[in-house]
C-alpha cells in the first residue's frame, strides 16, 4: 500500500473559514404529519430550507465572503475557486465562476464545479491542499454548499438541507489550522444516484449503511489515525459527515470517541444534512470555539461512494480569525419556522414532479 | 416666435376598446377634431404614445397613422415621454407652429392598453422606469410610487385616508364627462377598504388601464378665428427633466422637474398659481397628484393632501382639479393622457363642460408627467374667444 | 434573452462597485461617469461596503411579469452608508417588521431567471443587518 496517506511537499492549512445556514426551519414533525399521521421516528429535529432567492450560488458566496473576512487577504491572490455540490444551479456552467467574480478572484484564478455527492466539498479541499501545498498556488479557496431536494415522503424528505462551509487554504505560516495529512477511500458503491433528467435521487435504502457510508467513513478515519499514529483520544474534537444523528454518532462511538469530543460538530439535528456542506460546516462549527494546539479529526462520507479524512491542529492565529465574522451557531440561531405547504413553495416542489 | 392656439380638439371614451385597433382609435379622434374644424392643409403630425412596440406590436406610428387618417406624405413622428408622451406631442406641435415652420400641426396621442394581459402591460409600463437599476429588482410603477407615498406619509405625518379626496373628487368629476371610463362614485370608505396592491397603494389610490385617443389642431393664433369663434391661446408651454431612478433625485419628496416646467411655464405666461382657474393634475397615482399641487405652488410641502380634505379642488372650490375626471375617473392610456388633459381644459375655457363646469374660467393649467417625475410637461392655456 | 445586458452589469450587481467623483469626492452608484452634483468627469470605481438604512419601501402583492412566484416581496429605497440611494429588494425580512431607518446590509441572492431554461440573475438585496460578529 505504501505511505496511503497524503501530505503535500510543503505545510498547509486553513488560512479564513466561513460558513452559511439559511434561515427557514422546516421540524421533521411537519413532514410526519403530512406524510405519517405524525407517526414515525424523527431522524432529526428540523432542517435548513432555502428562501425562493437562495441557492447553491448564493450560499457559497456568503461562506467565501465569510472566510474571506477571516482570512483578511486580497482576493486577486485567490488562484482557484472550486465549489463542490450535487445542487449546483446550471447542469453546464461552473457556479464557481459566478462565486469567483463575485468576490474580486477574477480574471487570474482556476474556476470549476466538483460533484461527488456529500463529500464534493471535501473532493475540492483535497485538491485544494495538493495545489496550494505543491508551490501552484498561495491561495485556493474551497466550498461545499447543497439545497439538496428530498423526494416528498421519502425517509430523506426530513433531513435533505441546506447550507455550505467555505475555506481558504494557504501556507501554515498564515494558518489559523493546518494539516497534518489527509486520506481518502474510494470505492465504486451504488448507493444513493440520480440520472440526470430525474428531480429526486434514488437510494439503496438500509444499504446506504454499512456497505456505504460506515464502510468509508470507519475506513478513511481508522486509517489516516492509524498512518499518523493517533487514537480517538489524541483528538480535541471529531467531525463525521451527518446524514442524520445516529450515523454519525455510531461511527464516533465505533472509533473511540466520546460524545463530548463529536458534539460541537454535530449540527444535522438543528440544521439537516446540508450534503456537500455537511461535515465541512461540523468543520468550521469547530473552528468557531477552538483553541490554539487544539487537535481535529475530519471525516466526510459522499455517495458513490468515498470518505476524505484530514487531521489538522489548531494554531495561534485562530484566536484573532474566529470573530471576524458570523459563527456557525449565529446562523443556526437565527430561524425562522415554516410549515410543510411553505416548504412545498420554496423548493417549487409543485413545479417538479 | 408666433403665437398659437388651439383651434379643435376631438377625443374617444376612454374604455376596453376590443373592437378598435391602435390605428383606428386614433383616426377617431383625429377626424372628430378635423370634423370641428379642417384647415384644409395639415403641415405636421406628432403622435405621442408609450407602449406601442411591447403591447401592440407596432412603432413608426408617426407615418403610420398620418397614412391612416388620410394624410400620407405629411411630416409625421411618434413622440415617446413615457406618460409625458401626449403633452410632449403638443409641445412639440406648439414649437413647430411658433417657430414659424408649420402653420397647422396636428397632436394626437393614443394608447391601445388592452391588448395584452394585465401582467404584460405592467412590464411594459417600468420601461418608464430605469431598466437596469429600478426595473430589474421587480419594480413596477405602482411600487415605486408606493415608495413615494410611504416616506411622504412618514415626513409629514399623513395617514393614507388623507389621500381619499383625490380618488372621491377624480370619480365625482368623472360622471359628468361622457368619455369618462370610470363614472361612478367613490366614498372614502371604498377608498380605505381597497384591494392592496404594493402598500401603502390599493386599488382606489391607482388609475386604470384602458384605451383612448385625443386629439387637438394648432395654428397661429393671428388665423385662429378664420376656423372657430373660441380659440384658446397656449400661453405656456415647458418641459423639464430630472433623474429617471428615483433614488438618484436629490429630493424625493419634491418634484422637481415639475417645479421647473412649472416655473418656466408661469414665467412664460407672466402669471402666479393664484391666476389658474383650473389645473388637469397628473393623478395616476394620488401621492402625484398631492407632489403636483405642491411643486406647482398650490400647497406647502408636505400639505398637498389638506388641499383634498378641504374640498378646495371641487369644481366650485378655490383651485378645481381633474375636472373631467382626471386620470383616475376619465382613464389613463398612457401616450394618450396629455392630449386629454388639454382637450378637457380647452372644453372648459369655452364652456363646454356641461355639469362639470368651472365658473367663468379663463386660465387653465395642464401638466403632464413622465415616469415618477422624470418628465413633466405643463401647459397652460388661456381663453380668448 | 437578455445575456451581454446582464453581464455589462455584474461588476454592480455581484460587488456594488460605483465610482468616486476625482474632483468633490462624491461617491456614486450606480456609475454614470459624470458626476451628477459638479458634472466633472468621475471614473474612478469605488466598491461600496453594502450597509444602509431603508429610507422607504412598499410590500408588493401584485407583481410585474417575472416576479410573481415570489409574492409577497419587499422592495425598498435603501441610503448607504456612503451617500448614494439605490432600489432593491429587501430579503430574510417579514414586510410587518421593516421600518423606515431599518439598518440594512447586502446580500447576493437570486434576482430573476429568465424562464427555466435561461439565464439565472444574480445581483444585491438587502437583509436587516445582522450582529456582525459575536
Amino acid at each position: 500500500m505504501g505511505n496511503a496517506f497524503m501530505k503535500p511537499l510543503r505545510d498547509v492549512g486553513i488560512v479564513g473559514y466561513g460558513a452559511y445556514v439559511p434561515r427557514y426551519r422546516l421540524p421533521a414533525a411537519e413532514v410526519a404529519r403530512v406524510w405519517r399521521g405524525g407517526e414515525d421516528v424523527l431522524p432529526i429535529t428540523e432542517k435548513a430550507v432555502p428562501g425562493l432567492d437562495e441557492d447553491t450560488v448564493t450560499i457559497s458566496l456568503e461562506a467565501a465572503r465569510n472566510a474571506l473576512a477571516r482570512a483578511e487577504i486580497d482576493p486577486s491572490e485567490i488562484r482557484a475557486v472550486w465549489v463542490g455540490s450535487e445542487s449546483h444551479p446550471y447542469a453546464v456552467k461552473p457556479t464557481s465562476t459566478i462565486v469567483a467574480a463575485a468576490i474580486g478572484a477574477v480574471p487570474n484564478t482556476q474556476a470549476g464545479d466538483w460533484e461527488f455527492a456529500c463529500k464534493a466539498g471535501t473532493e475540492a479541499l483535497q485538491a485544494g491542499i495538493g495545489f496550494v501545498g505543491s508551490g501552484m498556488a498561495h491561495y485556493a479557496l474551497v466550498i461545499g454548499a447543497d439545497t439538496a431536494q428530498g423526494r416528498p415522503s421519502d425517509a430523506l424528505e426530513y433531513t435533505a438541507a441546506a447550507g455550505g462551509a467555505a475555506f481558504i487554504v494557504g501556507p501554515r505560516e498564515e494558518s489559523l489550522a493546518y494539516f497534518e495529512g489527509s486520506y481518502s477511500f474510494v470505492t465504486d458503491t451504488p448507493d444513493f444516484f440520480r440520472r440526470p433528467n430525474q428531480h429526486y435521487p434514488q437510494h439503496g435504502s438500509r444499504f446506504t449503511g454499512e456497505p456505504a457510508y460506515f464502510k468509508h467513513v470507519l475506513s478513511a478515519g481508522r486509517h489516516l489515525m492509524d498512518e499518523l499514529g493517533y487514537t480517538a483520544k489524541d483528538y480535541t474534537a471529531a467531525v463525521f459527515h451527518q446524514p442524520n444523528n445516529k450515523f454519525p454518532e455510531r461511527a464516533g462511538k465505533v472509533l473511540g470517541f466520546k460524545p463530548e469530543q463529536m458534539k460541537t460538530g454535530l449540527l444535522v439535528d438543528k440544521i439537516g444534512n446540508t450534503y456537500a456542506g455537511a461535515s465541512m460546516l461540523g468543520l468550521t462549527a469547530v473552528l468557531d470555539e477552538a483553541q490554539p494546539g487544539d487537535h481535529i479529526l475530519v471525516v466526510s462520507f459522499g455517495s458513490g461512494a468515498g470518505s476524505d479524512a484530514f487531521s489538522l491542529i489548531v494554531t495561534e492565529p485562530i484566536r484573532e480569525r474566529q470573530r471576524k465574522a458570523r459563527l456557525t451557531t449565529q446562523y443556526i440561531a437565527q430561524r425562522t419556522e415554516i410549515d410543510y405547504a411553505t416548504y412545498v413553495r420554496f423548493r417549487r416542489k409543485l413545479h417538479m414532479h | 416666435m408666433r403665437d398659437v392656439s388651439i383651434i379643435a380638439i376631438g377625443q374617444t371614451k376612454v374604455d376596453e376598446h376590443w373592437g378598435k385597433s391602435l390605428r383606428h382609435l386614433a383616426a377617431d379622434a383625429i377626424l372628430a377634431a378635423l370634423a370641428e374644424a379642417n384647415p384644409g392643409r395639415i403641415d405636421a403630425l406628432y403622435v405621442g404614445n408609450m407602449i406601442s412596440g411591447e403591447v401592440a406590436g407596432q412603432e413608426h406610428l408617426g407615418a403610420l397613422i398620418a397614412d391612416f387618417v388620410g394624410l400620407r406624405g405629411v411630416e409625421a413622428v411618434k413622440v415617446e415621454a413615457a406618460c409625458g408622451s401626449g403633452a410632449a406631442a403638443v409641445r412639440l406641435g406648439y414649437a413647430a407652429v411658433a417657430g414659424g415652420l408649420c402653420d397647422f400641426v396636428i397632436a394626437a396621442g393614443v394608447e391601445k392598453m388592452t391588448d395584452a394581459n394585465g401582467g404584460e402591460v405592467t412590464a411594459a409600463l417600468a420601461l418608464a422606469a430605469d431598466g437596469d437599476y429600478e426595473t430589474s429588482q421587480g419594480l413596477s410603477f405602482v411600487s415605486i410610487n408606493a415608495l413615494l407615498m410611504r416616506r411622504y406619509m412618514y415626513e409629514f405625518g399623513v395617514k393614507h385616508e388623507d389621500f381619499a379626496g383625490f380618488a372621491v373628487n377624480a370619480h365625482k368629476n368623472a360622471i359628468g364627462n361622457p368619455n369618462a371610463m370610470f363614472p361612478y362614485p367613490v366614498t372614502a370608505q371604498a377608498f380605505a377598504k381597497a384591494r392592496m396592491i404594493a402598500d401603502p397603494i390599493n386599488l382606489l389610490d391607482s388609475s386604470p388601464i384602458g384605451d383612448g385617443a385625443a386629439a387637438v389642431v394648432l395654428c397661429p393664433t393671428e388665423m385662429a378665428r378664420q376656423f372657430t369663434e373660441k380659440p384658446v391661446r397656449v400661453m405656456a408651454s415647458a418641459i423639464a427633466t430630472d433623474s429617471v431612478a428615483l433614488h438618484d433625485r436629490h429630493d424625493p419628496m419634491a418634484l422637481q422637474a415639475a417645479y421647473l416646467s412649472v416655473q418656466r411655464a408661469y414665467s412664460l405666461a407672466k402669471i402666479t398659481p393664484g391666476d389658474i382657474d383650473l389645473f388637469e393634475t397628473h393623478d395616476a397615482f394620488t401621492i402625484m397628484a398631492a407632489l403636483e399641487l405642491e411643486a406647482c405652488g398650490f400647497a406647502q410641502r408636505g400639505q398637498g393632501t389638506r388641499l383634498a380634505q378641504a374640498g378646495e379642488i371641487g369644481i366650485d372650490g378655490r383651485i378645481p382639479v381633474s375636472t373631467m375626471g382626471g386620470l383616475k375617473g376619465r382613464g389613463h392610456p398612457v401616450g394618450a393622457t396629455g392630449v386629454y388633459q388639454i382637450v378637457e381644459l380647452v372644453q372648459q375655457l369655452r364652456g363646454e363642460a356641461g355639469v362639470n363646469q368651472v365658473k367663468d374660467c379663463r386660465i387653465g393649467m395642464a401638466q403632464n408627467i413622465g415616469g415618477s417625475g422624470a418628465t413633466v410637461v405643463t401647459h397652460i392655456l388661456e381663453r380668448i374667444g | 434573452m437578455r445575456i451581454p445586458r446582464h453581464w455589462r452589469l455584474q461588476d454592480q450587481r455581484y460587488r456594488m462597485v460605483g465610482e468616486v467623483c476625482d474632483n468633490c469626492g462624491e461617491k456614486l452608484f450606480p456609475p454614470r461617469d459624470i458626476c451628477p452634483e459638479c458634472s466633472k468627469p468621475a471614473c474612478t470605481p469605488y466598491t461600496f461596503n453594502g450597509r444602509g438604512e431603508v429610507y422607504s419601501y412598499s410590500t408588493i402583492y401584485q407583481a410585474p411579469e417575472g416576479f410573481e412566484e415570489f409574492v409577497p416581496y419587499t422592495v425598498a429605497l435603501v441610503k448607504l452608508d456612503e451617500g448614494p440611494m439605490i432600489t432593491a429588494q429587501l430579503t430574510d425580512v417579514e414586510a410587518a417588521e421593516v421600518r423606515i431607518g431599518m439598518p440594512v446590509e447586502m446580500v447576493t441572492r437570486r434576482m430573476l431567471e429568465e424562464g427555466e431554461d435561461g439565464l439565472i440573475i444574480y445581483g444585491y438585496k438587502f437583509r436587516p443587518a445582522l450582529a456582525a460578529t459575536a
